[in-house]
């Protein structure tokens, strides 16, 4: 008997090997990790537009009645304030105050659309059904698929297949024609740069990837280069950066909760993220220079000088725009000044590092 | 010159009792961008199959082990200014360390380039 499991395949599985991919397990799909180099790609995406698939994702149209203060119910965000067509970044937070995830909630019409993790969609749709009010009905949009397009020409690029998307502002969506096929096509995205995302039906996903790959701007760019553009951006990935044990004011989250909110609390978890909000929390997450040439990652430690572990690295690596190491670290709250300098431990290594302010790198939002 | 080879992907080229030591160029296409490689100082004793260098690609961090014992006499100080180096060059100017064999017999473990070739297609 084996216990290994097999990766699912995605929509454009085979699309990507045609077009070089390597492909690795992730949120238990098998992806594209890289196509000709993670560095190139990055760069690519950064001077011209990367088309991302990020079909592994959670689509969720939630649809019934009272819908507004179902979900205030669930997240933290100003859902009441939230106008026609537009997005909100927005966490699924537990009883405690801890974050089951991060997610972008969109009101479409009468209802609401998500989009959340791949690796804790099936976790979420089930936090859903449990704490949303009977006539919420919670519906997994299977039969999407979910594509990003990012960079600097990303809007020149898909204006040309998709007329009027460049109207759009940032986190604001609509319907449009993509080619012959209908879209919800949103200008968001997970690069710091300006992009959209991209909601088509499975079926079409191969020509749609297609006709925008296809163009000169741009290329298509794996999950390696995903992470690192991310977090040049100071985005967080779930799991890492942010878990069920962070609270969205350790995280430095507080933009997600409305200012009515924290007023009038009444959302999962509030007795202890509005008790943050006031005294502050023990500690909270930082971006961090590293000094020298060497990546320190996930699962590193932060050490005081006489190396008890105080904290730790939850997401590093390589920035191939500024040429050093870059990470995010939990740090107790005395030491997330930026400009203290800390230290890490790893491997039996111990490095130099400064909290330094986030973004890494300036992003580029058309606002 | 002689050059054996690791299931590691590690090669060591052999002249006389001196042997330089890299990674394969199946191994850095497996890694990708390279960014980072430690390669132990001159003076250090390395052991056969143990840890003796490290190289961090974008990705990940991974473990070189030393194809044979001995001490280090050189690293390649054109990798902590390049590491790339090891991306284009693996198994000429992207040379990790020199070191002075204290076993050569140990050589007998390793496969010939041959023998490496058919290794990389099985897998």
């Amino acid at each position: 008997m084996s216990l290994e499991v097999t990766p699912r395949t995605l929509p454009l599985d085979g699309w990507h090997r045609a077009r070089g991919a390597r492909m690795v397990p992730f949120a238990g799909y098998s992806m594209p990790i890289q196509y000709e180099g993670i560095i190139t790609e990055h760069r690519w995406t950064r001077e011209r537009a990367g088309l991302f698939d990020v079909s592994h994702m959670g689509q969720l149209a939630i649809a019934g009645s009272g819908l507004d203060n179902a979900l205030e119910r669930v997240l933290p965000g100003d859902i009441k304030g939230l106008k026609d067509g537009r997005l909100r970044y927005s966490l699924l937070l537990d009883a405690g105050g801890g974050i089951v995830d991060d997610l972008m909630v969109t009101r479409r019409g009468d209802g609401f659309y998500l989009v959340v993790n791949g690796a804790t969609k099936a976790a979420d749709i089930e936090h859903l059904e449990e704490e949303l009010p009977r006539g919420a009905v919670v519906d997994h949009m299977r039969e999407q698929a979910l594509l990003a397009l990012q960079g600097p020409a990303a809007a020149a690029v898909l204006a040309r297949q998709a007329p009027g998307v460049d109207a759009l502002i940032f986190m604001q969506g609509g319907a449009f024609r993509l080619g012959d096929v209908p879209a919800w096509i949103s200008r968001s995205g997970y690069t710091g740069e300006d992009g959209f995302e991209i909601s088509i039906d499975v079926r079409h996903a191969e020509v749609v990837a297609s006709l925008l790959a296809d163009e000169p701007e741009v290329r298509p760019i794996g999950l390696g280069a995903r992470d690192s553009l991310r977090l040049e951006a100071g985005l967080l990935l779930y799991g890492h950066d942010i878990t069920r044990e962070t609270t969205p004011v350790m995280a430095g989250l507080t933009f997600a909760i409305g200012k009515r909110r924290r007023a009038e609390g009444g959302f999962l978890g509030h007795e202890r993220v509005l008790g943050e909000l006031q005294q502050g929390p023990v500690a909270r997450r930082v971006g961090l220079r590293v000094e020298g040439r060497q990546p320190v990652r996930d699962g590193a430690a932060v050490v005081d000088d006489e190396g008890t572990e105080v904290g730790s690295v939850t997401s590093g690596g390589f920035s191939p725009t500024l040429e050093t190491p870059i990470a995010m670290a939990y740090v107790p709250a005395h030491l997330s000044t930026p400009g203290t300098p800390v230290k890490l431990a790893s491997r039996g290594k111990v490095y130099a590092a400064t909290v330094a302010p986030m973004p890494f790198v300036p992003t580029r939002y058309k606002r | 010159m002689p050059r054996y080879f690791t299931r590691e992907h590690e090669w060591i080229e052999v002249d006389g009792s001196t042997g330089t030591v890299g990674i394969t160029d199946y191994a850095q296409a497996q890694l990708g961008d390279i960014v980072f490689v430690e390669a132990p100082p001159a003076g250090t004793r390395v052991d056969q199959s143990k840890e003796a260098a490290v190289v961090e690609s974008v990705k990940a961090a991974s473990d070189v082990y030393a194809p044979a014992s001995g001490e280090v006499t050189e690293a390649n100080a054109a990798l902590e200014a390049e590491p790339a180096l090891a991306n284009s060059a693996p198994e000429t100017d992207g040379w990790f360390f020199r070191l002075t064999l204290s076993d050569p017999s140990e050589l007998e473990k390793l496969m010939d380039e041959d023998a490496y070739k058919s290794f990389c297609a099985s897998l």
